[in-house]
C-alpha cells in the first residue's frame, strides 16, 4: 500500500530535513517546499537513494501568505502529515535596533508558519484527517531578554497551534506541537550549547515521527527541557526581570 | 577543540571547521592556512588531525546518484559505508571492498585506500573506485579516475588527504543474493599452519585470521583462519529464503568508561587470547554468519577504543613481502609475546598485488595489533619497527600515531617521489599533524 506524502515546509533547515528522513525510513513519499525549490536536488537525490521513496519539490515562500492557499491547491497530493520547520532566528540586538529586522523575525516564526498550517487544516478539515505538526521553540515559553523578539514569535505560534488543536479535536485532524530546546544546526553552528542539553536534528526527526505516530499533542524533544522551562515559567516575574538567563 | 584519532592517542588542540558544502570547502582551502581533511575520525593516530584547520567533511554526506545497471553509486565524501549498506544492502548491493569497521566515511576509505578481508582477490578500496573529485589549494575542483589525470588519482588513493579535499566519488557496489556470509574456521596450530591455509585459500573470497599473539613455542602463531563467501538464495534456510536480506538485528553495546590500566596485564590478556583461541576451536567448520557480524564485529561494541584505558591506545600494522613474511611474521610475534604486553585481537591476512603510488597494501602478509599507550609499548613498537624494515616491510599510515619519519623513509622507497609530487602539484597546503611528522 502506497502511504500518502508528508509535506515539509522549511525544508532547507537541517530539522526539516532531518524529519524528512525520518517519516521517509517510514516509506512515506516526502513533498519538500522551500524558496529555490531547485536548490534541493541533492536533498531530494539523497532521501530518495537512502530511503527507497520519492521525493517531490515545491517552491513556497513563507513570507508570501497571499500564496498559501494557491499553495495547498496546487500541491499535487494533498499530504497526510504536514510539518512547518520554518523560522528564523535573527539577532536579538539587531532586532532591538532595526524594527524592520525584527518584524521579519516575527513574520518568518509566527505569521508565515501560521498561515500556511491554516491554509492546510481547513483542506484537512475539509478532508475529515491528517496531522499539521508545528516545530516552534522553548524559547517561546518565556521571554528573555537575549532572544525576546523571537522568543514572542515562538509564543505566538504555540499559541496558535494550541488553539488550532482545540478547534480541530472532534474533526479527526490532529496537531502536535514540537519543541526542540538546543539543536546542532546550521543556525546554532556558532553557538557554545551545552552536550545535554542539545538535540542532534535527527533527534528531532525520531522524536517527531513518534509524536505523530502516537498522536501526541506537545513534545519537548530532550526531556529534560520540559523541567528545565516549567522551573523558568515558574520564577516570579519580580525576581525574572533581574535575572540574566 | 580537542582532537585525536580511533586510538585516542595522541591528542591535539586543533581548529576544527564544519563545512556544509563545496564553496564552504573552498572557502577554507583558498585560505592561507595548513588544513587537512577529516571524515568519521576512525584513523587510528594523528591522520586526520591539522592544529589551524582540521576539516570535518561529515557535513557533505549526500548521496547523489545510483546506476542499477553497473551499481555505480555516487557520494559526497562524508558519507559513511555504513549508510551505504544501509541503503544498498535490501536492494542486492554491498560494498567492494570493506575496513574492519563500518563507520568510515568513504572520502577516509578512499585516503586511506583501505583493505578488506578480500585484499587478496578484489584488491584494495582503489578497485572500487570509478573516479574521485579533489578540491586543490586554488580552491578547483579535479576529477580523476583510472583513465583520467591519473597521477591525482594514484596519489589521492592511500595519500591520506595530502592530495586535496576529496569531495566526491563514484563507487562500484557489488550484486549480492543474501545479506548472509558462508563463513568457514579453521584452526591452524602454527604460523606455518595459518600460512599455508592462506596459501590454499587464494580462492576465497574473504580470508582473514586472528592470531594469538601471546602464545609461545610450538604454539607461536597459532590462529583461527576465517574464510567466506556471500552466500547464495540456495544457502539459506527456506525460512531466510523469503527475506534474504533481513538479518538479525545486531545488539550494540557501549563502554562504559575507560579500562583501569591494571585491568590490562599478560595475563589476562594470555587468558582471553587462550580463551579466544579455544572457543574458536568448537565453532570450526562452516556456517552462516550475518553481514554485520562478520566484517564488523567489533562495531558492535561501540567505543571499544576505551578498553585500553584514558591514555589511549596504538596500532601496530605492517606488511612484509612474501618471501620475508614467514621469517619476520616469527620474528614480530616472538617479540610481542615476550613483551607480554599483547592485544585482545591481532589479525593475520594474506595480502595480493597492489597497485598505485602511495598505498599501503603490497603483496605479502600483513598483521595488526593493538597495545595500549605507555613507555613500555614506545619502546616495544620501536622494536617492531626495526624487525619490519629489516624483512623489507612497510607500515599502515592510517594505523600510525608514532613512527619517526626516519623509519617511514627507510620503509617505502616511493617517499621521495610522493614529496615531490606534493611539492610540483602544490598539494602542500594540505598537511596534517602525521604528515608533518614524518615529513611528507
Amino acid at each position: 500500500m502506497t502511504k500518502a506524502p508528508v509535506l515539509i515546509l522549511g525544508a532547507r533547515s537541517d530539522i526539516g530535513q532531518a524529519i524528512a528522513r525520518a517519516f521517509a525510513a517510514e516509506g512515506y513519499p516526502i513533498q519538500l517546499a522551500a524558496r529555490n525549490a531547485e536548490t534541493l536536488e541533492p536533498v531530494k537525490a539523497d532521501i530518495e537513494l537512502r530511503q527507497n521513496v520519492s521525493v517531490s519539490l515545491h517552491e513556497f515562500d513563507a513570507l508570501a501568505t497571499e500564496t498559501h492557499e494557491g499553495f495547498v491547491t496546487a500541491l499535487p497530493d494533498l499530504p497526510d502529515i504536514a510539518v512547518s520547520v520554518v523560522g528564523y532566528m535573527g539577532e536579538q540586538a539587531e532586532n532591538e535596533r532595526d524594527l524592520d529586522a525584527a518584524a521579519r523575525v516575527i513574520r518568518s516564526n509566527f505569521e508565515g508558519p501560521a498561515s500556511i498550517l491554516a491554509a492546510l487544516a481547513n483542506a484537512f478539515e475539509e478532508r475529515g484527517g491528517g496531522t499539521l505538526v508545528g516545530v516552534s521553540s522553548v524559547a517561546g515559553d518565556r521571554g528573555r531578554a537575549t532572544n525576546y523578539v523571537y522568543g514572542s514569535a515562538k509564543a505566538g505560534f504555540t499559541a496558535f497551534l494550541s488553539g488550532l488543536r482545540n478547534r480541530l479535536a472532534k474533526t479527526g485532524v490532529h496537531v502536535v506541537t514540537v519543541l526542540p530546546g538546543f539543536v546542532a544546526t546550521q543556525m546554532t553552528a556558532d553557538m557554545d550549547l551545552p552536550a545535554k542539553l542539545t538535540a542532534a536534528p535527527d533527534e528531532v526527526g525520531a522524536a517527531t515521527l513518534k509524536a505523530v505516530k502516537k498522536g501526541q499533542n506537545v513534545i519537548y524533544v530532550r526531556r529534560i527541557w520540559w523541567l528545565i522551562m516549567l522551573i523558568i515559567r515558574n520564577i516570579p516575574e519580580a525576581i525574572f526581570k533581574k535575572l540574566s538567563i | 577543540m580537542k582532537l585525536s584519532g580511533w586510538g585516542r592517542y595522541p591528542v591535539h588542540d586543533a581548529r576544527v571547521e564544519t563545512p556544509r558544502d563545496e564553496a564552504d570547502v573552498r572557502a577554507l582551502v583558498t585560505g592561507k592556512r595548513q588544513a587537512i581533511a577529516r571524515g568519521n575520525g576512525r584513523a587510528y593516530g594523528d591522520s586526520a588531525i591539522n592544529l589551524s584547520a582540521t576539516i570535518d567533511m561529515r557535513g557533505l554526506n549526500r548521496m547523489l546518484g545510483f546506476d542499477a545497471k553497473t551499481g555505480q553509486l555516487t557520494v559526497e565524501a562524508g558519507v559513511i559505508l555504513g549508510d551505504i549498506i544501509a541503503a544498498f544492502l535490501p536492494r542486492g548491493w554491498f560494498p567492494m571492498v570493506t575496513p574492519g569497521t563500518k563507520f568510515v566515511s568513504v572520502g577516509g576509505a578512499i585516503a586511506a585506500d583501505v583493505h578488506g578481508k578480500n585484499h587478496h582477490k578484489d584488491g584494495s578500496f582503489r578497485n572500487s573506485v570509478d573516479w574521485v573529485e579533489v578540491m586543490g589549494a586554488d580552491g578547483t575542483v579535479t576529477r580523476c579516475s583510472p583513465r583520467d589525470n591519473t597521477a591525482l588519482f594514484d596519489h589521492t588513493l592511500g595519500g591520506m588527504g595530502l592530495t586535496g579535499v576529496i569531495l566526491r566519488a563514484a563507487l562500484r557496489l557489488r550484486p549480492v543474493e543474501t545479506a548472509w556470509i558462508r563463513q568457514i574456521t579453521r584452526p591452524a596450530a602454527s604460523l606455518k599452519d595459518a600460512m599455508d591455509i592462506f596459501e590454499d585459500a587464494k580462492d576465497a573470497t574473504y580470508s582473514v585470521a586472528w592470531i594469538d599473539c601471546l602464545a609461545t613455542g610450538r604454539n607461536l602463531g597459532r590462529s583461527l583462519v576465517t574464510l567466506g563467501e556471500h552466500a547464495s538464495l540456495e544457502d539459506l534456510s527456506t525460512a531466510n529464503r523469503k527475506a534474504p536480506f533481513a538479518t538479525p538485528k545486531t545488539r550494540t553495546r557501549s563502554v562504559p568508561l575507560d579500562f583501569p590500566t591494571f585491568a590490562l596485564n599478560k595475563f589476562s590478556l594470555r587468558a582471553f587470547n587462550a580463551a579466544y583461541y579455544k572457543a574458536g576451536l568448537r565453532q570450526q567448520g562452516t556456517r552462516l554468519v550475518d553481514w554485520d557480524s562478520y566484517f564488523y564485529p567489533l562495531d558492535a561494541i561501540l567505543d571499544w577504543n576505551r578498553i585500553y584505558g584514558a591514555r589511549g591506545f596504538a596500532q601496530f600494522q605492517c606488511v612484509l613481502p612474501l618471501e620475508a613474511s614467514e621469517a619476520g611474521l616469527s620474528e614480530l610475534l616472538d617479540t610481542i609475546a615476550s613483551a607480554g604486553s599483547g592485544s585482545f585481537l591481532a589479525v593475520l591476512k594474506r595480502f595480493g598485488a597492489q597497485q598505485s603510488a602511495f598505498s599501503f597494501p603490497m603483496e605479502g602478509y600483513t598483521l595488526a595489533l593493538d597495545f595500549p599507550i605507555s613507555a613500555k609499548t614506545h619502546a616495544l613498537l620501536e622494536d617492531l619497527d626495526a624487525i619490519t624494515l629489516a624483512h623489507g616491510g612497510r607500515f599502515y599510515l592510517a594505523k600510525d600515531s608514532r613512527m619517526s619519519a626516519d623509519t617511514l623513509a627507510h620503509s617505502d622507497a616511493r617517499v621521495p617521489a610522493f614529496q615531490s609530487q606534493r611539492t610540483e602539484n602544490d598539494w602542500t597546503r594540505f598537511s596534517s599533524v602525521q604528515s608533518q611528522r614524518l615529513a611528507l
